[in-house]
């Protein structure tokens, strides 16, 4: 009987440390979170107080000012911000769907088919995941002259498709499916596009929104970096730089284009959170 | 059943011995034939995978051996970009050791500091873990938000950090924090924490949750003694498939920094304080043009990041065993 109340309770918990630990917790969730506030607090905040010295945390008399004086900002700029915000948004969401779609068109014979190289193929993807995209930026910049892609969407949008980690996420969850599941539906004469339409890609909607989340990382922040010239196919992230760069005269309206920002990729995590977690669960590396 | 059984044996014939040359190609044509459906689901990402990463690694490592400035034909010149590399540029040397510090620091730091955090939330109840894991994933999901620590260390007296020093009294005149290769370093680190905690830590969190409870229970009876016993006898041996998946991510990401040391610190930042090799790689393939140069600094970034990649993993595979 003693030993089922201590199995019941978790094992020695002293509440000293609890609360230790809970303090470290708190102070460092603290540091994760307190330049997030104030960056919204200044987006909120009229221009006297952004100057006021010593400077305040939070926003005293709130004001939209810095989201009006934004859309006035760029009126007036050779480009309306509005475009900005489409080509974010365009890139974003091609990027995406195309990333998901063909991530896991290709995880399906990976995770669930025994075929030459199929091994080779899986090796490669891990090893890539163990290097950075600036090793490859050289070469991809004359591949993407080869082609005379240089300036246009597809630069950014083509190779955000077959970004390895995704795929890589994508076959490890596919591996949970049960084999039963697959050769059931193989006897009543699906062939395997219709297996993996029909049947695989409904079970893994948690691993879309994972990777979802992880290209919204990717591709929502993205400038174009040094495949687009035009300011017409430039990206929200390249015009809160140079609004930025205005100086601190323009330190609320900057923030205010922050916070545009941040919100979309927080709100679709907040949204998706607990598809995310699921889908982590099997991203583990088997030997 | 003789029917049943030929069958089984057609089936069972790529497992089969080929009788030679002849036979294994007529194995191979037949595979390919029975796995079309395979390829065909495979081909769109396979093909613009090998042309936008593996393909670029090749050419990266052939440019390495060239003189290339996109203009002329490139010419050969053996391992000329390389000496040069690593016995006459200072800066490049500057960037390595910049870049080593980054990774020593932040690899390791980041690696634990996303399971510590991922293991205390774990404990929490459902609601307020949500929420914690809101907060500590928010920053590197933010975008470019860590711009706000340009203004935090701003090096005027509006700057939040000079401003809060100043009223307490620890100094009487804005700090330089940005310019100051003294403290560019140390910021760049920070902040580079302050976004760390991405994909790995949301790993950690689900593998913690998918930790079989039974196992604490089998833990408790066989002796074990207190928390920190079932971290280490239960909970990382049980997890280690997601702590090899981390380590790639944090390693991979602390030996690329540049992005945040070239927004916060300037590029080229003061005394290049804050150069790394991608900033080294930055300015000469983008700015200089000089493409077999660069490559050569791409393919040591790609020998350097792959080696301590691999070499961890084996290190890991080896913990508890």
């Amino acid at each position: 009987m003693k030993l089922a109340l201590r199995l019941n309770k978790k094992v020695n918990r002293s509440w000293q440390v609890d609360a230790l630990l809970f303090l470290v917790l708190g102070l460092f969730g603290a540091f994760m979170v307190i330049p997030l506030i104030y960056v919204i607090n200044n987006a909120f905040k009229p221009l006297d107080e952004l100057f006021i010295f010593p400077p305040t945390l939070f926003v005293r008399n709130a004001t939209l000012e810095n989201f009006s004086d934004l859309f006035q900002v760029m009126k007036n700029s050779w480009v309306p911000f509005s475009r900005y915000i489409f080509n974010t948004v365009f890139i974003t969401a091609v990027g995406t769907a195309g990333h998901i779609l063909l991530a896991s068109a290709a995880a399906y014979p990976l995770a669930k088919h025994k075929f030459r190289g199929h091994k080779t193929m899986f090796t490669i993807i891990v090893l890539s995941l163990m290097f950075s995209p600036h090793v490859t930026a050289i070469p991809n910049y004359m591949i993407m002259s080869t082609l005379g892609w240089i300036d246009s969407y597809q630069a950014v949008i083509i190779p955000a498709f077959a970004y390895p980690l995704g795929l890589y996420l994508m076959k490890q969850f596919m591996e949970q499916i049960p084999d039963a599941l697959l050769e059931a539906a193989k006897i009543d004469g699906a062939n395997e596009y219709r297996i993996f339409w029909q049947i695989v890609m409904p079970l893994v909607k948690p691993a879309w929104l994972t990777l979802l989340i992880l290209m919204m990382q990717m591709l929502w922040g993205t400038d174009g970096g040094s495949f687009i010239y035009s300011e017409q196919l430039k990206t929200m992230h390249y015009a809160m730089g140079q609004i930025i760069q205005g100086g601190i005269a323009r330190a609320g309206v900057g923030a205010a284009v922050a916070v545009i920002m941040m919100s979309v990729p927080i709100v679709t995590f907040v949204l998706s959170q607990s598809n995310v977690i699921q889908t982590m669960a099997s991203s583990g590396m088997k030997d | 059943m003789q029917k049943t059984k030929i069958a089984a044996e057609i089936v069972m014939q790529p497992k089969g011995r080929p009788a030679g040359l002849q036979g294994k190609w007529e194995l191979f044509v037949k595979d390919m034939k029975r796995d079309k459906h395979l390829f065909v689901l495979l081909a769109p990402y396979m093909v613009l995978f090998l042309l936008f990463t593996v393909l670029p690694v090749i050419i990266s490592i052939f440019f390495s051996f060239t003189h290339f400035n996109m203009l002329e034909f490139p010419s050969w010149v053996g391992w000329e970009n390389y000496s040069k590399l690593l016995w006459n540029d200072d800066v490049f040397l500057i960037g390595l050791k910049n870049t080593l510090i980054f990774a020593v620091i932040t690899g390791p730091v980041s690696y634990i500091a996303c399971f510590v955090f991922a293991w205390l939330i774990n404990e929490l109840n459902p609601k307020v873990r949500a929420f914690m894991t809101l907060v500590f994933f928010a920053p590197s999901i933010s975008g470019n938000v860590f711009f706000i620590w340009q203004i935090i260390f701003s090096s005027d007296s509006y700057g939040i950090m000079n401003g809060f020093l100043m009223k307490i009294g620890i100094i009487y005149e804005p700090v330089q924090w940005l310019q100051d290769p003294q403290y560019m370093l140390a910021i760049i680190i920070l902040v580079q924490l302050w976004l760390s905690l991405g994909t790995s830590f949301l790993a950690f969190i689900a593998g913690l949750q998918t930790v079989d409870r039974t196992l604490y229970e089998a833990g408790a009876v066989d002796g074990v003694k207190n928390r920190w016993q079932e971290l280490w006898f239960i909970t990382l041996p049980s997890m280690r498939p997601q702590l090899m998946f981390g380590a790639v991510i944090q390693i991979t990401a602390s030996l690329a920094v540049a992005d945040v040391a070239m927004a916060l610190a300037g590029f080229p930042s003061v005394q290049y304080g804050a150069h790394t090799i991608v900033t080294h790689l930055v300015d000469y393939g983008t700015i200089r043009f000089e493409m077999g140069y660069a490559s050569a600094i791409a393919t040591v970034l790609f020998i350097l990041m792959l080696g301590s990649n691999l070499a961890v993993q084996k290190l890991l595979k080896r913990v508890g065993e």
